[in-house]
């Protein structure tokens, strides 16, 4: 077995060389012949009637093709939300349709209303300008206590700012709240989740274009998942059959979530293609990506842990509410509930959880999963209100911790948030959290700093989170509109080498290099010989995509299953050539023989026999040597962990700088250690951006004052420390055949309570009874927190 | 419509003429016009560092420069750095050490690094993270770019030393 390109490998990665050498192909980086250009206008209002819009001018604008308004739109359907919640009193949540272009109102600022489409994209800039709109301004939703008592709706026709009030597990509630009253002592924290902004480096971007000949349609853009895309486009919007559009999400530079949703940009193109006869292209500058691509977070927290006099869980109730901005963006309804509510017990054997989460409408960009997505909302609340009650306990945070975690002979643990947690070893995590962190060497070094005149915090965590959404009966169960499965198709090719189709898409996992090293692993055979293929719905069966950790879980589990076909198969064909039954033949090294003899044929002899079957057995097997697998998983997969964050914060700015950053994952069983290692690197990052510095504000007039990154601060490398990770204590999932769970998000889930834990801590330091500061610990809240605690 | 200006640049070694409208931008210039598309876009503010060139010894972020403005520069870009059948000793340390992910925000990193390497051939952590903090990357936290800049820096160092 070729150990170095198999699992476990850190094998470097293939992708790389085309995007080192600035050969990488990006959406934007595609020219099409006789391309056009589209520009978009977009309401500089929040909330407003629209009254007129005048393009006759624009329409004579030089180059200019066509101008597109919210009337050309109204016969085709509206961007659907993927998930139906229903309220507590069975009440569905209200769905207002999303169309392509703004129609009778704009809802939030970045809205488009119009589109104009050119020759260059100059033309098309001047052209928006000359757009006449008549837009009255009405007034801005913007804050949801405010949205929830308003007479004013952001959609008119659904007579309520509320698009549902959901509670989880409704049947826990009274013995929640009779848990709550009772106990020996419960600890309330109110808090934000603070809205964030993905921003992948790459702003989104997309070219449509149509064959008149034939009616095909093609889409080249930035995205997560393009078969769902094509989907949406298809089933939801345009009516455009599946088999006539082809939807090409080529070399994608992040996503985060926020490209996995659908956008009235790429409807806009399409359409506009088939009106102009030629390819249509836009792309986002940064700041229209700023305004429209779908944020993430932006919760409002109260949460309550009950507590006995031993310090035993009792119960946690939540009161949240939900911003989901002027649109139901495609998964914004799943996120704050079904990804949120179900993870309200952390590792922990509490026995009662209920959560209410209220979403609100608001006049802003619509809000939908972030990396995490949920979870990141869910581990902040429990792993902040723990910190707290640790405090008002006297208890040290990790022992309080340690008492309450599921222990590993209680697998598999049905949670009382709803979940079975099917694997895990939190203690090991801490054990090992412990020694990575060197936490015994930190009151040495909380001296070190004070000497510097230095507040020092050292903040932990424990989170767990659900990946690999599934499976698809309960996500149905639950109000999912999808299935939650993903494909695969293993190809072998006369020659021997083999093309993997997969359903997930890549835009920086590196499954290019991860995916074939599950399949030489099985195989035999060298990873070098074996290719990925993604992102294109004319080539790869199906796909679900990739989003919420679920690429290796769920695709990798169908690049498992289809080659398992595969070998099967082969077997048989080997089988023949060697005169044997297949249940004689074993496969080791890629070669296949024959127990106990000296007869064998090889994997490649063995793929040439299938394309070329002079002497073949075709009255029990077909000629060729390419399998597809559907991979619908039994659970979510749980991965989980222990960080450990140490800040120093200075008494007189309110400066924190995070000084040592550990993460202890357990991601079961892995594939690529290097590639894991980055993902956590990236997870951290953002965490540590979502603590300190991202801060997404709109103004009561819901202008986004930080649309551009000269207001919005990005993590640059002088903020961060060199982070400690470790995924040594991994318990593989048990439902899954790699074994695995899922890395993206967790870097993003566990740190962001972390790093506000340390300062807390740093803050008690330095005397300043402060049990609470909301995302983002700037150092002005920080100094003002000081100010006013004195 | 401004009348158009008479250009002429050298870029990655070879030389260019053409006529361009004086509010065409140099990364426009580069790739609409000469289809050198290793440079990206992030950010059309100078903030993100995606478009960054070395224009006649210096880093430039090529979004917020007229290309009037680089009239008789000489213009290195991504390209001109390195080839998939000959790395730069950067692209083969950040290939080593995984300092990218999506690859969006590579070709403006490497360019500065290189930059930043010749500047100050045996950079401390700290002095990299501050030299590079002009150029955001949103997949790997800065880690493993860090350390792929370090372990460039000795490697081409050297190099150096062998060579003399």
């Amino acid at each position: 077995m070729p150990r170095d390109t198999g699992i476990g490998a850190a094998t470097l990665r293939r992708e790389d060389v085309r995007f080192l050498t600035g050969t990488g192909e990006y959406t934007d980086d595609i020219v099409l012949a006789k391309q056009t250009y589209a520009v978009f206008a977009r309401s500089t209002v929040a909330h407003g009637k629209i009254k007129s819009i005048d393009t006759s001018a624009a329409a004579q604008m030089p180059g200019v093709l066509a101008v597109f308004t919210g009337d050309d739109f109204v016969d085709v359907g509206g961007n659907p939300a993927g998930w139906l919640i229903n309220s507590r009193d069975g009440e569905p949540m209200k769905e207002p349709k999303r169309p392509v272009l703004a129609h009778g109102k704009v809802r939030h600022v970045g809205d488009a209303y119009a589109a104009v489409i050119a020759e260059t994209v100059e033309q098309a800039r001047d052209a928006v300008e000359a757009i006449e709109a008549d837009i009255e301004e009405l007034p801005a939703i913007i804050d949801m206590n405010a949205a929830l008592s308003s007479s004013t709706y952001v959609h008119d026709e659904i007579e309520t700012n509320q698009c549902f009030d959901w509670g989880w597990i409704e049947d826990n509630r009274e013995a929640t709240d009779t848990a709550i009253k009772n106990a020996h002592h419960v600890t309330t924290l109110e808090l934000v989740n603070n809205r964030l902004v993905p921003n992948a480096m790459e702003p989104r971007a997309s070219i449509g274009s149509y064959k008149a000949s034939t009616g095909e349609y093609t889409l080249h853009t930035t995205s997560q998942n393009p078969h769902l895309t094509r989907l949406l486009i298809s089933a939801f919007v345009l009516g455009i059959p599946e088999n006539m559009l082809t939807v090409i999400a080529p070399d994608v530079g992040g996503g985060f979530g926020s490209k996995i949703y659908h956008y009235g940009e790429e409807a806009l193109v399409l359409a506009a293609a088939k009106q102009v006869g030629r390819p249509v292209k836009w792309t986002a500058d940064r700041t229209e990506s700023f305004l429209t691509d779908a944020h993430g977070r932006d919760h409002v927290t109260k949460i309550e842990l009950a507590l006995d006099a031993e310090g035993n869980f009792l119960a946690f109730r939540t009161d949240t509410k939900a911003n989901v901005g002027a649109y139901l963006s495609n998964f914004s309804t799943a996120t704050p509930t079904f990804l949120h509510g179900t993870l309200m017990g952390g590792n922990y054997t509490v026995p009662l959880v209920y959560v209410n989460v209220k979403a609100v409408f608001t006049n802003t960009a619509p809000v939908d999963a972030y990396r995490g997505a949920g979870r990141p909302e869910a581990t902040y609340s429990i792993e902040r209100v723990i910190d707290k009650a640790a405090r008002e306990l006297g208890m040290d945070p990790i022992e309080l911790r340690r008492k309450n975690f599921v222990k590993p002979d209680q697998y598999p643990y049905a949670s009382a948030a709803g979940l079975e947690y099917d694997a895990g070893n939190y203690d090991a995590l801490m054990d090992k959290m412990e020694e990575v962190a060197d936490i015994s060497g930190f009151e040495a070094r909380r001296k070190a700093s004070e000497a510097k005149g230095l507040m020092r915090g050292l903040g932990v965590n424990a989170y767990i989170e659900a990946c690999g959404i599934a499976p698809s009966n309960l996500v149905g169960v639950l109000g999912s509109r999808v299935g939650l499965y993903d494909a695969a198709t293993v190809r072998v090719n006369a020659t021997g080498n083999i093309s993997v189709m997969v359903g997930a898409h890549s835009h920086g996992q590196g499954h290019e290099t991860a995916f074939p090293q599950v399949v030489s692993d099985m195989l035999g055979i060298d990873a070098s010989t074996i290719d990925i293929v993604h992102g294109d719905t004319s080539k790869i069966p199906f796909g679900m995509g990739t989003y919420g950790s679920r690429s290796l879980a769920v695709c990798g589990s169908a690049v498992v299953r289809a080659t398992e076909k595969i070998i099967v198969k082969a077997k048989k064909i080997a089988a023949h050539m060697l005169e044997v039954t297949d249940q004689d033949i074993s496969l080791n090294d890629g070669v296949f023989s024959v127990e106990g003899t000296n007869k064998s044929v090889t994997f490649g002899e063995v793929a040439l026999k299938a394309y070329i079957p002079h002497d073949y057995p075709l009255e029990s097997i077909e000629p060729g040597l390419e399998e597809t697998a559907f991979y619908d998983p039994a659970n979510f997969t749980y991965p989980s962990g222990a960080y450990a964050c140490e800040v120093e914060v200075d008494p007189e700015t309110g400066k924190v700088r995070v000084d040592r950053m550990c993460a202890v994952d357990d991601f079961g069983n892995v594939i690529n250690p290097m590639i894991v290692t980055g993902q956590v690197h990236g997870g951290l990052a953002q965490g540590i951006g979502q603590a300190l510095v991202e801060q997404t504000f709109y103004d009561e007039y819901g202008q986004l004052l930080s649309a551009s990154y000269m207001d919005y601060t990005m993590p640059r490398a002088d903020d961060l420390p060199m982070f400690q990770v470790d995924h040594s204590q991994g318990t593989p999932c048990v439902h899954n055949p790699l074994g695995v769970k899922g890395c993206g998000e967790a870097g993003a889930i566990g740190s962001p309570p972390t790093v506000v834990n340390a300062v807390v801590d740093a803050l008690q330091s330095g005397g300043h009874n402060i049990t609470h500061i909301d995302m983002p610990v700037t150092p002005v809240r920080v100094w003002e927190a000081m100010q006013n605690a004195k | 419509m401004s009348k158009k200006m008479h250009i002429s640049l050298t870029v990655n070694g070879k030389q260019e003429e053409f006529l361009a409208e004086p509010r065409e931008l140099l990364i426009y210039t580069l790739r609409e016009r000469l289809n050198i598309t290793g440079p990206h876009i992030g950010c059309e503010t100078s903030h993100c560092g995606a478009c960054t060139v070395t224009i006649d010894g210096k880093s430039v972020k090529a979004c917020t420069m007229f290309v009037a403005q680089a009239d008789g520069a000489d213009v290195t870009t991504i390209e001109g750095l390195g080839n998939p059948d000959s790395l730069h000793p950067l692209q083969e340390a950040f290939k080593e050490h995984h300092g990218l992910q999506c690859g969006y925000c590579t070709p403006g990193m490497i360019t500065r690094a290189a930059k930043l390497l010749e500047e100050n051939p045996n950079p401390t952590e700290d002095e990299i993270r501050f030299g590079m903090a002009g150029n955001l990357c949103r997949c790997t936290g800065y880690q493993n770019i860090v350390k792929s800049i370090r372990a460039a820096a000795t490697e081409m160092n050297a190099a150096k030393e062998a060579a003399e």
